[in-house]
């Protein structure tokens, strides 16, 4: 499905395709690029998208973005899920950098912006702590003023890719007496900071994606607080809007169903009366991405004429996500008895996997998936965010 | 329709139960599974010791004469503590069916080292293309003096790697799909010319691919009834698969209900949302239909009806559709601790995935169910 284009977008289009197509680059074509890569290979695309000056589709003009219509952004995000490139860190460009450049002040602007531009700072997120996960305004980690320094104390958890990070984001508790919204700073800590402590979280499909963050007596410069003290769950909220509008996933959803047929085909033959049962699973889900899509392309002009969607969003959140876990499930499912497999972390092409390649990363990624429907806020969150604000209940 | 149990059998059901608590928390099961074998070889003595390899086995050769409701109350319990050791592979299968078709030779050969706990067994049925169909089998044997010859390529054979023998289905005459001319075999699984290719499986397991380029085997059971051998086989085996997800189900259950009690998120426990409520409540009465069926297939199996293997397929697909459902949910409302390798959850989660896999998915037998309707 594709909006209406104006001439001028279609060309775009077109030059963003190519652009995919010709720059992308040959090592980060893995079997799981989002665990597979090292550090230095995530950040191949990166350094390719800062020179053709398309890293920051969100940002202004003045703080080094494309100056791009939000249609144009979405054809752009369009292009690269359709193209199975792996997007640039969000927790970098798409969530920390337009906090800094809404709320920060100029000094933090110059200091931080160009970095995350070029990807010399990687940039990880310190929002949930053992006890606020849904109910994220009650974090307890603490940050106490002395002169001109902060004092913090906590532990921050699911924190993504910290392993590789050198800054983060985090939330902490700057007023403990206030309501638990109030009391709420934004502050930017220096990985490299004494106290610092980065734990790795393996998961269920035998990756680290996640990590926990220990932060004890870290002295951060006051200087690196964003905007106003007690602030802070304002940014956050600006922040996790920013978040949510990406979670539909079409152009991955899409892949991976177009991968999902060609599976079936080859593994399930015609007259096995289960082939009739993938075709109308494949065709349900197809309808959900449709439906879906449909959506979003209605939302994207509304958006262009100006009208906020608002919380709607959250029906991204929850249907991309389910609609994903749906196609990595009948995926696992389509492949049979080689499901049973799963590849070994760190991933070495020393380990065997049986069967077809197109297999090897089924097991993983119907594991992983079920992170989806939890993290950013779970879909009863969402659901919820969509019960209050808009049907009013 | 609720069991009741008989003296031996509750006997049975707490000696299992005070043997796993004893030894098999998930700390050492932890172990076991991260260990260079993958399973731990006292831990298989100890149920050796207590009987458990000897439970199903007719008094005959040399068991205890508790048949399947034996395997059930064992398999309930080694699921709520997600034993990986190969019981399943080793008695259920392999054990079955020497004592359904084997020679009494065979018999009395191959069973006491089962029931003694010094040899492991697998069975390798399924090959590429396969999928869940027993009676496709590509890999040939024939005949050479007394014995047989085999070739071929077996997929996804769990325990492969830590057994003793195999038994393979290969085919002496006939189509890749007749269902006559397929025998089965017992081959020495370090045999010369048999290869495995040794992979670790979703539920910390290690299973294999094996090929086989004129292997020395010898039959068991009579020449071309492999087929109607394995799937008498399958429906014992899915008794027990039945009667371990059941058990973790039920684990499952405890702990998600434990964790919404305690667990606070806005200022009160989550399990006092009405949304979770219903989801718990729903996970209940998965609970209790996932049992129920589970009971009554395995009363049908010892009793030997006819139409058990129709009843094999509803409870395959029941239990598998509740397990997931219950997984699932399980991981979501624990959230992200759900997700960890560090909670016993998600290691549930894999175990059940992997019993919807074994002898054909949840969606395999609800069509195979469906299809063994007479009336229909």
């Amino acid at each position: 499905m594709e909006l209406a284009l104006s001439p001028e977008d279609a060309a775009f289009r077109d030059e963003v395709r190519t652009f995919i197509a010709d720059s992308y680059p040959a090592e980060m074509r893995v079997p799981n690029p989002e665990t597979d890569l090292t550090k230095e290979q995530m950040l191949l695309w990166h350094r390719v998208l800062h020179k053709k000056g398309w890293i920051a589709p969100l940002w202004p003009k003045e703080y080094g973005g494309p100056g791009w219509s939000i249609t144009r952004r979405f054809i752009f995000e369009q292009e690269t899920t359709r193209a199975g490139a792996l997007p640039p860190l969000a927790f970098s460009v798409t969530m920390v950098g337009p906090v800094i450049y809404t709320f920060g002040n100029e000094v933090q602007k110059k200091k931080f912006l160009p970095r995350i531009l070029s990807g010399e700072d990687w940039w990880c997120q310190g929002y949930s702590e053992p006890g606020s996960g849904s109910d994220l305004a009650t974090v307890r980690t603490k940050a106490v003023r002395d002169g001109d320094h902060y004092i913090v104390n906590g532990h921050k958890t699911w924190t993504t890719l910290a392993q590789h990070a050198d800054w983060i984001f985090c939330l902490v508790r700057t007023d403990p007496s206030a309501k638990p919204q109030s009391g709420i700073s934004f502050l930017l800590i220096d990985m490299k900071s004494p106290g610092v402590t980065v734990r790795p979280i393996i998961t269920i499909d035998g990756s680290h994606e996640v990590n926990d963050v220990f932060l004890e007596n870290v002295r951060v410069p006051a200087e690196n607080l964003i905007g106003e003290e007690n602030k802070g769950w304002t940014y956050a909220k600006f922040l996790l809007g920013n978040e949510r509008t990406s979670m539909a996933g079409i152009g991955r959803s899409t892949r991976y169903l177009e991968r999902l047929k060609r599976i079936v085909k080859a593994e399930i033959p015609q007259d096995d009366p289960a082939h009739l049962e993938f075709i109308r699973d494949i065709a349900r889900v197809e309808l959900d991405v449709l439906a879906l899509e449909a959506t979003e392309l209605r939302v994207v002009a509304q958006m262009a004429r100006g009208i906020d969607p608002g919380p709607a969003a959250s029906l991204f959140k929850i249907r991309g996500t389910e609609i994903f876990q749906n196609i990595t499930e009948l995926t696992h499912r389509a492949i049979g008895n080689c499901g049973l497999a799963i590849r070994e972390h760190p991933v070495s092409a020393n380990h065997f996997m049986p069967g077809p390649d197109y297999g090897h990363t089924a097991s993983e990624k119907y594991l992983n998936s079920r992170k989806l429907s939890i993290y950013g806020g779970s879909n009863e969150i969402q659901r919820n965010i969509i019960a209050k604000a808009v049907l009013g209940l | 329709m609720d069991i009741q149990f008989t003296e031996e059998q509750e006997l049975l059901r707490s000696s299992v139960q005070r043997l796993l608590r004893d030894q098999y928390d998930f700390d050492a099961r932890r172990k076991t599974v991260a260990s260079e074998e993958g399973i731990s070889r006292k831990q298989w003595a100890d149920f050796a010791e207590l009987g458990l390899l000897a439970a199903p086995f007719s008094e005959d050769v040399g068991g205890l004469g508790g048949g399947p409701l034996s395997t059930m109350i064992i398999m309930q319990e080694f699921g709520r503590h997600l034993v990986v050791e190969p019981f399943v592979e080793t008695v259920v299968l392999a054990g079955g069916l020497i004592e359904q078709a084997g020679s009494d030779q065979q018999k009395q050969g191959f069973i006491p080292e089962i029931i003694a706990g010094t040899k492991i067994w697998a069975l390798a049925w399924a090959e590429k293309g396969s999928r869940f169909d027993l009676a496709t089998v590509a890999t040939t044997a024939r005949r050479d003096g007394g014995d047989y010859v085999l070739s071929g390529e077996k997929t996804a054979v769990i325990a492969a790697p830590w057994a003793d023998y195999l038994i393979v289905s290969a085919r002496i005459s006939g189509d890749r799909d007749d269902r006559g001319g397929v025998s089965l075999f017992v081959v020495d699984r370090r045999a010369a010319n048999l290869h495995l290719q040794s992979f670790k499986t979703i539920d910390g397991r290690r299973a294999a691919e094996v090929s086989l380029n004129n292997v020395r085997g010898q039959l068991l059971g009579r020449d071309g009834e492999g087929v109607a051998a394995l799937e008498a086989c399958r429906d014992r085996v899915i008794g027990a698969l039945c009667a371990e997800a059941v058990g973790a189900i039920g684990e499952l259950n405890s702990a998600t209900l434990e964790y919404s009690k305690t667990r606070k998120q806005f200022g009160t426990t989550i399990g006092s949302f009405q949304v979770l409520q219903h989801r718990m409540v729903d996970m209940f009465i998965a609970h209790q239909e996932a049992l129920s069926l589970m009971q009554h297939l395995n009363l049908g199996l010892s009793a030997g009806e006819a139409a058990v293997s129709r009843l094999a397929s509803g409870a395959k697909s029941k239990v598998g559709y509740a397990g997931k459902f219950v997984a699932d949910q399980a991981v979501q409302l624990h959230g992200g601790m759900g997700m960890t390798d560090e909670l016993n959850i998600g290691h549930y989660f894999k175990r059940i995935s992997s019993i919807n896999i074994q002898f054909g998915d949840p969606a395999y037998h609800l069509l195979r169910y469906a299809r063994l309707d007479t009336a229909a």
